[in-house]
């Protein structure tokens, strides 16, 4: 059995709890490079996961305990590719915060990285109380990281992202607790194969517990009435922790995939396809709401958390939109969406840095130091995240639209995801005309970007474009990925029989 | 003793629930701690409730099913860190905004800051 599968687990959390001790401990330039050092492995390790899981599934049960009473890690096509995502990403944000941001406080690099091994195990475990366990370990980094700095804002948007999260923890553990007084098993994958055969009386049960894990997954994505948290939280966040909590949505909205798409989806039995009719108008109604957002957004910084709100909306509507096509089209999405946005969270610190008072509000002030670069690499940011041709999120969109032709609700799909991109290219060019034309007064005296930033946010941005050159083994890869998804557990299964007879 | 059982549960949530809804912090922390008992007592009841039941197979009768023990304990650890994280934070807020509400300030002062606001402008 190759080892693989629990290394993205194991780097990040064996090498932050080095940089707890005095090697590593005692200087910031130490920790820096074996950070780095880390996420560049990470990246190597997810490119090797993501090659491999094109030919097998790669199951592996740690401790050798045997499935599925023992926990396994799944690396399946979609786990791979999101922890490849997160590696991509914070390849990006840890770059950005080697520039200075990371000295605002003690142990930014340890807690980024606990963070990243609660991220990559989230995204590959096959167990739910595993599920709980990774989310909690991402959830504690991430209160660390939120704080990381100090400041008034910090703690006030702490206090209520701490208090939420918490809540939804202990939710979180009541739809566990009642899942498996009705199925017994808290493997996906047998949960998968048992789910259809519960009597009626026991359906209501599980239903129930399928409903409050909706709630939970929707409380981490930010869909709709749970999202007060996010435009607070990332707009107080020091730069690269809000590019880096990009991911965090996605990690909800990926238990939502694996949950509510596979093992509440369309074989369920009585169950089946439980939270669409819940997912369906809410979905819709995060898109408008992040639409309204985008346009009243006062700064950079919050049209970017309205346009992660925006991209949570389009990405449960692929999942209601029928079949694996829309799902295919979901994933390319994500992989876009979540690096762009990435990108632009850091865009909008160094372009907040570099207008001196006004920061990053919408109000005509002093130029920027670098308008020249610093606007070139907003333009490509922007023309991404609305979805203009030729970068990725054109090709997301079409995907997308092409995916909900012909299914019910096709209307509803069209106009929202056509209206909500006409909204965000009247936002974001009315945000790069103020904050790069309407200036008045001279330069500021503000240091210039330094290069390391500069190519951080050059990193993340490379996406876009490479997304669209290599457009076709992506959707491909995002395609096969989908299906795989729907039609994973029974082959899981038999998968798991296989690692029963040694 | 099911019924009993239930009703702790159903008690020690809705206390919970209501204290975490409550504005200041010294509430919202202690209707968190009783949420997780009673997520500790209802993960405990989901491999059924039985007396005189080991987990372990053959030292009695009948065995109880270990898999919910192992479930409370991880959850008992991870509430006790977040519970003690919890409690550092509320106070942390205290220090800097100088205030217990969980917005920083009572709703009375928000109002009172936007009116002058209004005023001014």
């Amino acid at each position: 059995m190759s080892h693989l599968a629990i290394l993205p687990i194991l780097i990040p959390l064996l090498v932050a709890t080095l940089q707890l001790i005095p090697p590593l401990h005692n200087s910031i330039h130490r920790q820096r490079i074996s950070s780095i050092v880390a996420v560049l492995a990470l990246l190597a390790v997810s490119i090797l996961l993501v090659v491999n899981s094109t030919e097998q599934t790669e199951i592996y049960a740690l401790g050798g305990w045997q499935p599925p009473f023992g926990i396994v890690l799944v690396a399946d096509r979609l786990a791979s590719m999101m922890v490849f995502l997160t590696s991509a990403l914070a390849l990006g944000a840890l770059l950005y915060a080697c520039a200075g941001e990371d000295n605002t406080g003690m142990y930014f690099h340890p807690l980024f990285l606990f963070q990243l091994t609660g991220i990559n195990g989230a995204f590959l475990t096959g167990d739910l109380f595993n599920l709980f366990v990774f989310f909690e370990v991402l959830l504690i980094a991430s209160y660390g990281l939120l704080i990381h700095g100090g400041g008034k804002q910090k703690t006030l948007a702490s206090v209520h992202y701490v208090t939420l999260n918490l809540v939804g923890s202990a939710f979180f553990l009541f739809a566990l607790g009642i899942l498996y007084g009705t199925m017994g098993t808290l493997n996906m994958a047998d949960m998968a194969s048992t789910v259809f055969r519960l009597e009626a009386q026991e359906a209501v049960l599980a239903q129930t517990g399928a409903l409050l894990l909706l709630l939970v997954f929707g409380l981490k994505s930010a869909l709709l009435p749970l999202h007060f948290w996010l435009p607070r939280t990332y707009t107080s966040v020091s730069a690269p922790i809000a590019a880096l909590f990009a991911i965090m949505t996605k990690v909800g909205i990926y238990s939502i995939y694996r949950v509510h798409g596979v093992v509440f989806g369309e074989g369920a039995g009585l169950l089946a396809n439980v939270a669409s009719p819940w997912i369906w108008p809410l979905a819709i109604l995060t898109l408008i709401v992040g639409s309204i957002g985008i346009l009243a957004s006062p700064t950079l910084r919050t049209l970017t958390s309205n346009l992660v709100l925006v991209s949570v909306g389009t990405l449960l509507l692929t999942l209601v939109i029928g079949g694996g096509d829309g799902l295919g089209a979901g994933l390319y999405y994500m992989l876009h969406t979540t690096l762009v946005t990435g990108a632009l969270f850091l865009l909008a610190d160094l372009i907040s840095k570099q207008k001196g008072k006004a920061e990053d509000r919408f109000v005509p002030s002093r130029p920027i130091v670098q308008s020249g670069l610093l606007g070139g690499l907003f333009f490509i940011a922007a023309m991404s995240v609305i979805g203009l041709p030729p970068l990725s999120g054109f090709v997301g969109k079409v995907l997308i639209l092409q995916a909900s032709m012909g299914e019910n609700g096709m209307l509803w799909v069209w106009s929202l995801i056509l209206v909500s991109g006409l909204v965000t290219l009247v936002a974001v060019s009315r945000a790069g005309t103020t904050l790069f034309w309407k200036v008045s007064g001279d330069r500021s005296d503000a240091q210039p970007a330094s290069r390391l930033q500069i190519l951080a946010v050059a990193w993340l941005l490379l996406a876009s474009p490479l997304l669209v050159i290599f457009g076709g083994p992506a959707t491909e890869f995002t395609d096969a990925a989908a299906t795989q998804l729907q039609q994973a557990y029974p082959s899981v299964k038999e998968m798991m029989n296989a690692v029963n007879q040694p | 003793m099911e019924a009993l059982f239930a009703l702790c549960v159903g008690v020690l949530t809705t206390c919970g629930i209501f204290l975490t809804l409550r504005g200041r912090t010294f509430p919202v922390v202690m209707g968190i701690t009783m949420l997780s008992y009673a997520v500790n007592l209802f993960l405990f009841a989901s491999g059924r409730l039985k007396l005189n039941g080991a987990v372990i197979l053959g030292l009695s009768e009948d065995y109880a099913d270990p898999l919910p023990q192992a479930l409370v304990l991880t959850a008992i650890v991870i509430g006790f860190a977040m519970t003690a994280f919890v409690v550092i934070l509320a106070m942390r807020a205290r220090a800097d905004l100088g205030d217990d509400h969980v917005d920083g300030r009572p709703p009375q002062k928000i109002e009172d800051a936007d009116k002058a606001k209004d005023r001014v402008s």
